[in-house]
């Protein structure tokens, strides 16, 4: 296991650049196979409307996964994260096209720990709504 | 309808162990369109330092709520399903997860409260190996929608 990035090359406040990542309907059906999450509200278009969604939205475990591809794509290896939590606090609305929606995810590192771990905050927003808040993780560098 | 606060402190253990498989790690990471060839190539993973291909971080939702989603089915919680939306996740490591683990799950439902007109239920679900080693935590905050209204 070895992270690519130095804890002694990282300092606080240093920002992590916005990444986009897509989501399109296919993306939603792939997940809910991939983890076992049918709920309709994230395929199902009619039902999600009648149980006043907008729309289909993406799970809110697909976009916590993205914010994890931010992390483990920045630190350079997957069981550098050692933790991570979020909250859920707005919907990825994902439209029947082929555009789909759009994830923006960025960070910032927030706190130097012990033992070269870091904390790095994460921002991530489509549209203008930011999707989740308090998106924290604390990530182990080399 | 307000959920029943009996069930805080309650535990579910599974009843079958989830054997995690390669197969479904590289279908996971497919899924949330991560390329990474940590996932997929165990050569790539070797030559990161692992002894094989290692799961996502978000992986263990696939198999940590089974347990819990026994708690969640009981009609005397009183849940309705369709308005449940997810909350809040965290997933806190003691070490990768990798093919091969055999994992059980013992999730305790710790805090049931109301927040406006919402319910909030949290479970903390403890991974381990069936040899009892710790593996990773996780804790799941839903929310039923119009629950306490």
């Amino acid at each position: 296991m070895a992270a690519t990035v130095k804890y002694d090359e990282v300092e606080v406040g240093q920002e992590l650049p916005a990444t986009d990542y897509q989501v399109r309907r296919l993306n939603l059906v792939m997940y809910a196979g991939a983890s076992g999450d049918f709920n309709q509200i994230h395929w199902n278009e009619r039902f999600a409307k009648t149980v006043g969604l907008p729309d289909v939205i993406a799970h809110g475990m697909f976009t916590m996964a993205q914010g994890g591809r931010f992390l483990t794509d920045w630190v350079g290896d997957p069981a550098a994260v050692i933790d991570y939590g979020v909250r859920f606090s707005s919907m990825v609305i994902v439209p029947d096209d082929d555009q789909g929606a759009t994830i923006t995810v960025s960070g910032v590192v927030e706190e130097k720990l012990e033992d070269k771990k870091v904390v790095v905050g994460l921002t991530a927003k489509s549209g203008d709504a930011r999707v989740l808040s308090k998106a924290r993780a604390v990530v182990q560098l080399s | 309808m307000a959920l029943n606060r009996d069930f805080v402190g309650r535990t579910y253990k599974s009843t079958t162990s989830y054997e995690v498989s390669r197969v479904k790690i590289k279908e996971f990471a497919a899924a949330i369109g991560d390329n990474n060839p940590i996932y997929r190539d165990r050569q790539a993973a070797q030559a990161a330092g692992h002894p094989d291909v290692v799961a996502p971080p978000t992986f263990p939702i696939v198999f940590s709520l089974q347990s819990g989603g026994e708690a969640l089915a009981d009609p005397e919680l009183g849940l309705n399903y369709a308005m449940v939306v997810h909350g809040e996740q965290r997933f806190e490591y003691v070490r990768p997860i990798y093919p091969g683990d055999e994992l059980v799950t013992s999730s305790t439902i710790t805090e049931i409260r109301s927040a406006g007109r919402n319910e909030l239920m949290t479970i903390r679900s403890d991974v381990t190996t069936v040899a009892g080693e710790p593996v990773c935590t996780t804790y799941n905050t839903i929310v039923e929608r119009g629950g306490a209204g």
